[in-house]
């Protein structure tokens, strides 16, 4: 069982993270931060092992992940 | 304390060495080899770094990197060298690190002749590199002056946080003449923003760039500031008989040597003459022309380029009219006479 | 639940101006990690490059450093010059150290300078707007070769890795690629190696890291690391080359 967190105002929105869940837990969300870029959220979060690898390729780490 | 005979380009040497600078960076050129090779003799025998270079443009990107880290650093060179050193002097300047430069001039432009020269006075005291900084620029006529104007430099760089350079020529450098080799007693100058790892205290920053909407603006205006400031209290001019001469010679470095023999011949012969020589040739002693109420006394400016001097001398007199040149580039030297001639067609 | 992933000490916690998608805010975790990891923040120097890294003091907590583009490895060697004990580490990119100051990074390299390089290959000139670089694969499209570099014109792409490998001086050279997780870990390993290079004093120490530039190579952030893993690893092996 996993958890990560989403800096919205870190995000860029490069989807990487999304790539890289072998969960689907990540998704493109309809919100902007405050440099109108569409962030990522997290949407089926009962499925996060929080194994990381959002993490590791987030160039902006952006993403805490909590176990 | 006795005199001591030494090749001119040693004395600089000696003089770092007595100053404290112990992290020399440098590529061999003529004619300052001399200088080179003694730093790196000395280094070894009082444990200091000396680094032969891979280009002049490594040795002054090596000085930048010692002095962030709060070593006195000094490079030296000649003309073609110290072109190739100007982007790490606009850097140094602009990141407001100390340095000495050193540059024993020699006939230009490009790789022109090993012959002595003053060619390079528009690099020096006009910028060389980009952007609006200002080098500290000494300019020293004989070998007590290497000596005492390079510990100098050090000190004034310190003080600054400024580049200071050091404008020499191949004959100066090559020259063998008598000097004392004082105890010098540096200046401790306390150096709040040296780089040696953010411990117990918030990370440091050095750098030139301001990206940011009108702090480069505020930067330079700070760089002014500071520029301002040394040009209040650095001047430093040698000057003779100014008051009563009709005819005042100007001239710095090797030439100041024989103008000051040009003057005193035409004195003999009953020519009232005297002589103007910047040691600061920034900042330059505008005040001694700018004071000058009597508006009949002629400039004779003699230099060993084509006339670069000379136009902060016609800058700083007001009237063009009143100022004569006598220079040549390429390797020139003035002799006394031909000097006394042109004081005499003045009277 | 216990945090087992968030932003390290030394890595700054603010906006960077990379582009969506960009290696060098990886690259700069994976340094700053390192960095606390081997606890010696409070001794390292950074030296940042003239490139899109020119602003990386403004992310990394540690005393730092701009320098002229091209000469990390000049300023480098005077830092070490002052104190040893310091752990003096450049930041460049291709342009940076293979291009404008392939000099100071072969002549550091063969005087066997006790520093680290951390040298970001993306292939491309980022910071002026996606020009040709030392490292541009043959027949990749740029703003100044928009047919293609071409091999008769420039040559083939320059291999850092293994020129530098050959070197006495060099103690430690490994191409790594930030093209996905294991290959982000395997970057990491390498970094860390090439620091503890330098704390054992053993020499020059350089690590060439694959980073994609979405932005430049005209590709989303996801086909940026396809690129890495297909084609650029292809020219540019991965491994170490020297150790």
């Amino acid at each position: 069982m996993g958890k990560v967190v989403i800096n919205p105002a870190r995000c860029k929105g490069c989807k990487l993270c999304i790539e890289v869940c072998p969960r689907n837990v990540l998704v493109p969300s309809s919100k902007n931060n405050h440099l109108g870029i569409y962030v990522v959220e997290p949407k089926k979060v009962g499925e996060c092992t929080g194994c990381s690898r959002c993490a590791m390729i987030c160039p902006d780490v952006a993403i805490e992940v909590y176990r | 304390m006795s005199k001591i005979l030494m090749c001119g380009n040693e004395v600089i040497g000696e003089a770092a060495v007595q100053a404290g600078c112990r992290h020399y960076f440098g590529y061999p050129i003529t004619p300052q080899n001399e200088l080179t090779a003694y730093m790196a003799r000395r280094m070894e025998e009082v444990g200091g770094v000396f680094l032969q270079s891979e280009s002049e443009l490594a040795a002054i990107n090596m000085v930048l990197g010692a002095s962030a880290c709060g070593a006195r650093a000094m490079t030296s060179s000649s003309s073609p060298g110290i072109s190739l050193k100007q982007e790490g002097i606009s850097y140094i300047a602009g990141m407001e690190l100390p340095a000495v430069v050193v540059n024993v001039m020699r006939g230009g432009p490009g790789l022109g002749n090993i012959a002595p020269s003053q060619s390079d006075y528009f690099q020096a005291v006009k910028g060389g590199g980009h952007g609006d900084y200002r080098l500290i620029v000494l300019a020293p006529s004989c070998s007590q002056e290497l000596y005492d104007l390079t510990a100098l430099a050090f000190d004034l760089a310190d003080t600054y946080r400024n580049p200071v350079m050091i404008l020499a020529d191949g004959m100066l450098g090559q020259m063998m003449e008598p000097v004392t080799l004082k105890k010098i007693n540096s200046k401790r100058v306390k150096k709040p923003w040296v780089l040696t790892g953010a411990k117990n205290r918030p990370a440091r920053m050095l750098r030139s760039l301001f990206l940011e909407a009108g702090a480069l603006e505020k930067h330079n205006e700070k760089l002014q500031e500071k520029y301002r400031r040394i040009k209040a209290k650095e001047v430093r001019c040698e000057t003779y008989n100014i008051s009563r001469a009709e005819v005042i010679v100007v001239a710095y470095g090797s030439s100041a040597r024989l103008t000051k023999a040009a003057v005193k011949m035409a004195e003999e012969r009953g020519i009232k003459a005297g002589y103007i020589k910047p040691i600061t040739l920034w900042p330059f002693p505008e005040e001694v022309f700018i004071n000058e109420k009597d508006k009949d006394k002629r400039y004779l400016v003699v230099e060993m380029n084509e006339g670069q001097m000379v136009e902060d001398v016609e800058r700083c007199a007001g009237d063009r009219k009143r100022v004569s040149f006598y220079g040549h580039a390429g390797g020139w030297i003035p002799q006394v006479e031909d000097i006394f001639k042109r004081i005499k067609k003045l009277v | 639940m216990k945090k087992v992933f968030g932003r390290t000490r030394t890595l700054r916690d603010t906006h960077t101006h990379y582009c969506p998608g960009c290696g060098h805010g990886i690259a700069h975790r994976l340094v700053a990690e390192v960095i606390d990891e081997l606890g010696i923040r409070e001794r390292t120097i950074g030296i940042a490059p003239v490139g899109c890294a020119v602003l990386a003091y403004y992310y990394w907590d540690l005393d730092i450093c701009e320098a002229p583009h091209g000469r990390p490895p000049a300023v480098a060697t005077g830092m070490k010059s002052v104190n040893p004990k310091n752990i003096v580490f450049t930041y460049q990119g291709d342009g940076d150290l293979a291009a404008i100051g392939f000099n100071e990074t072969i002549h550091a390299a063969n005087r066997g300078e006790n520093i680290t390089v951390i040298f970001i290959n993306n292939a491309i000139y980022g910071m002026t707007g996606g020009q040709m670089a030392p490292t541009t694969l043959c027949g990749q499209v740029t703003a100044t070769t928009p047919s293609g570099r071409n091999a008769e014109r420039y040559g083939q792409p320059i291999h850092v890795a293994e020129l530098l490998g050959h070197l006495p001086g060099v103690t430690f050279s490994s191409r790594v690629a930030l093209s996905d997780i294991p290959n982000i870990m395997k970057t990491k390993q390498a970094i860390k190696k090439a620091f503890q290079a330098q704390m054992d004093g053993k020499g020059f120490s350089i690590v060439e890291v694959l980073s994609p530039c979405p932005t430049y190579w005209r590709k989303t952030p996801v086909e940026a690391l396809k690129f890495i893993k297909k084609d650029m690893t292809k020219i540019f092996p991965l491994g170490v080359f020297k150790e």
